[in-house]
């Protein structure tokens, strides 16, 4: 396990390294900043001052290099636009962007795997097959325009919940500060979390239903019922145990893809996140925000992947990590 | 002799695989509901110029005084609004039509050619073997770990915006899924028979891959490509909406829903939401067909 680990995360140091000089190069190769950032007005003295100043007149091989050294302390270079450390800038708006991908994942579950169970234990039953409808529905509807309706819906129609921002928040363990511990917080990530978690509910509904359903046609479930354990027991202790497997994989891997579709999310409802900042960044042409911000998502996805797996031995004895190439 | 067979034969009529598969995929009603609507979509946005009451890009056929009118209104030049419109006073129901012929448009360029570029990957990677194939899964594999969206907004950021660079781009997220996916189907054929009597008969590697593996391979292609047309449609309308998509010129569903955003506050919601149906129908649609023909073409379903 531990050996599994270490040349895991030995990888992952050269996933990072290589992702690194990708984005750099290629953020760096496009357009000109100092367009941007400089009044046009300014003359040629001003310009040449703030090119200095930002580092940009040195070959790309030299900025890259300053750019490393620095990463290795930490240090992912500066906002050309805020003049703070970008890598400040992101870590100060992760806790919301986490806090939403978190909110709709817990939806996700709470909805997806029960409907999913339903759907699977009576396929054909009326219920089942309009879960099923609905799931498909769910895969098609554009994340961005479900958020659009339901601003039209319960903000403008109704005027029940605020359409944007993040509210009032409260200090977790006087660290981090998060919406979800005063009521008018809840009223604010209800409409961002949900419409995040729909995709995620309809694949979860269709993961355990087909789960559902290939597990009941097994020979230990027969062998239950030869046992005479309750439905209940065979059900919930049985299947559950045999869905879960390819299920807590998926929602391992959909957490890193829910973070990233929370740009979108953040875009619609103005939710102040990583997400819409490497939005505004792109519009500016703010590179170490950028450079920084995929860094940082990358971390994620590669942290991600690695609990995967640990919890996928944990849950299916047969997986022996030393056995998994990574 | 002779007359009476063929009258029995057009009595049975041959079953062909075409025959078998048009058959099979009629057994599902809410599949050919789904066939039906694409092809009424597809006809409309074909037909556009023809069939929208007016050209939304020719100016000299806006009036500001018409603009943000509710569905139905009449216009004061005679006609009327079906689905009201929007900030510049253009029929909405026309920019739904213009609309549709650019998202479908740029989906399909962005799908036929990741699917010929995931065909010329694959199909070589699985035929070939070796550090080929090693090379070309590892790179699908380190794609297909992170999400479309995530890539498509590294490669604008990257490239830039604009057509050809949202089609090159939907083009590098979907090129993996098709390689994947051909690569599994090649393994399975090479093992075949008829590839093996192709070796016997000397012929050159490349006529083996694209004569013979090809077209064995296409039915699974099939299916990815139909749920990818929908899959690239969304994606280049979020883009869109994020404003690094299509240029203001070639205004896409997702750049009509995005310009009826502001307005949606004040209550004027068909300059988003009609658009919106239209892509929600569009992509129903599709995947309606798309489940279907993943049954019809799968082989471990054949009767």
């Amino acid at each position: 396990m531990l050996v599994f680990i270490i040349r895991r995360s030995l990888q992952s140091v050269v996933v990072l390294f290589a992702m690194s000089l990708l984005v750099f190069v290629g953020v760096y190769a496009i357009g000109n900043p100092i367009d941007i950032l400089i009044n046009p007005q300014a003359d040629q003295i001003d310009r040449e001052r703030a090119i200095a100043a930002l580092g940009l007149d040195k070959p790309l091989w030299s900025q890259y290099l300053t750019f490393l050294t620095g990463a290795l302390s930490g240090n992912l270079g500066r906002s050309f636009v805020h003049s703070t450390p970008a890598l400040g800038l992101i870590l100060e708006r992760m806790p919301a962007t986490m806090e939403l991908a978190l909110t709709a994942m817990l939806f996700a579950i709470v909805l997806g795997i029960p409907l999913g169970l339903w759907a699977g234990l009576k396929p054909n039953g009326i219920a089942g097959r309009m879960i099923m409808t609905g799931s498909i529905l769910g895969f098609s509807l554009p994340t961005f325009w479900v958020g659009l309706m339901l601003i039209m819906v319960f903000s403008v129609e109704l005027g029940w919940l605020p359409s944007n921002g993040r509210g009032p928040t409260v200090l977790l363990f006087g660290l981090v500060p998060v919406s979800f511990l005063s009521v008018e917080g809840w009223r604010h990530l209800l409409m961002p979390a949900t419409n995040l978690a729909l995709f995620n509910v309809a694949l979860l509904i269709r993961l355990t239903r087909s789960g559902a359903h290939e597990a009941l046609l097994q020979d230990y479930v027969k062998f239950a019922r030869a046992k005479g354990l309750t439905n209940a027991r065979i059900i919930g202790v049985h299947v559950l145990r045999n869905i879960l497997i390819p299920v807590v994989t998926v929602i391992g891997l959909q957490f890193g893809a829910l973070i990233a579709f929370a740009i979108v999310t953040e875009s619609v409802f103005a939710w102040p996140g990583m997400g819409k900042l490497l939005i505004d960044s792109i519009g500016v042409l703010d590179r170490p925000v950028i450079v920084a911000y995929l860094l940082v998502i990358v971390t994620i996805f590669i942290v991600i992947n690695l609990i995967v797996d640990v919890l996928y031995s944990a849950l299916d004895p047969r997986v022996r990590l030393t056995e998994l190439k990574g | 002799m002779t007359a009476k067979v063929t009258v029995t034969a057009t009595a049975i009529r041959v079953e062909t695989p075409l025959r078998r598969i048009v058959s099979d995929f009629c057994g599902n009603p809410v599949a050919v509901v789904g066939l039906v609507l694409l092809g009424v979509i597809l006809l409309l946005a074909l037909f556009a110029p023809w069939l929208s009451p007016q050209n939304p890009y020719d100016l000299a056929q806006l009036d500001v005084m018409d603009s943000r009118l509710a569905p139905g209104s009449k216009s004061p030049s005679g006609g009327t609004f079906w689905l009201g419109t929007d900030d510049q006073g253009r029929d909405m129901l026309s920019a739904i039509l213009y609309g549709l012929r650019i998202s479908l448009g740029v989906g399909i360029a962005a799908t036929v050619l990741a699917l010929v570029i995931g065909l010329a990957t694959g199909l070589p990677a699985a035929y070939l073997g070796g550090r080929t194939e090693t090379l070309v899964m590892r790179i699908v594999d380190i794609q297909l770990s992170f999400p479309a969206i995530l890539i498509a907004l590294i490669l604008i950021a990257v490239l830039g915006q604009g057509t050809g660079k949202v089609i090159a781009a939907l083009v590098t997220v979907q090129w993996a899924y098709y390689a994947r996916t051909v690569r599994g189907a090649a393994l399975v054929e090479r093992r075949k028979e008829y590839i093996e009597a192709a070796h016997c008969l000397a012929l050159a590697p490349a006529r083996i891959v694209f004569r013979h593996l090809l077209p064995n391979c296409l039915p699974p292609m099939i299916v990815v490509a139909t749920v990818q047309v929908a899959a690239a449609i969304t994606l280049e309308a979020t883009l869109s909406f994020l404003g690094l998509g299509l240029p203001i010129t070639e205004p896409s569903l997702g750049l009509l829903i995005a310009n009826g955003y502001q307005y949606l506050l004040s209550g004027k919601y068909w300059i988003s939401f009609f658009p919106g149906i239209a892509l929600l129908l569009t992509i129903v649609s599709i995947n309606l067909v798309a489940d279907q023909l993943r049954d019809v073409l799968n082989p471990r379903l054949q009767r």
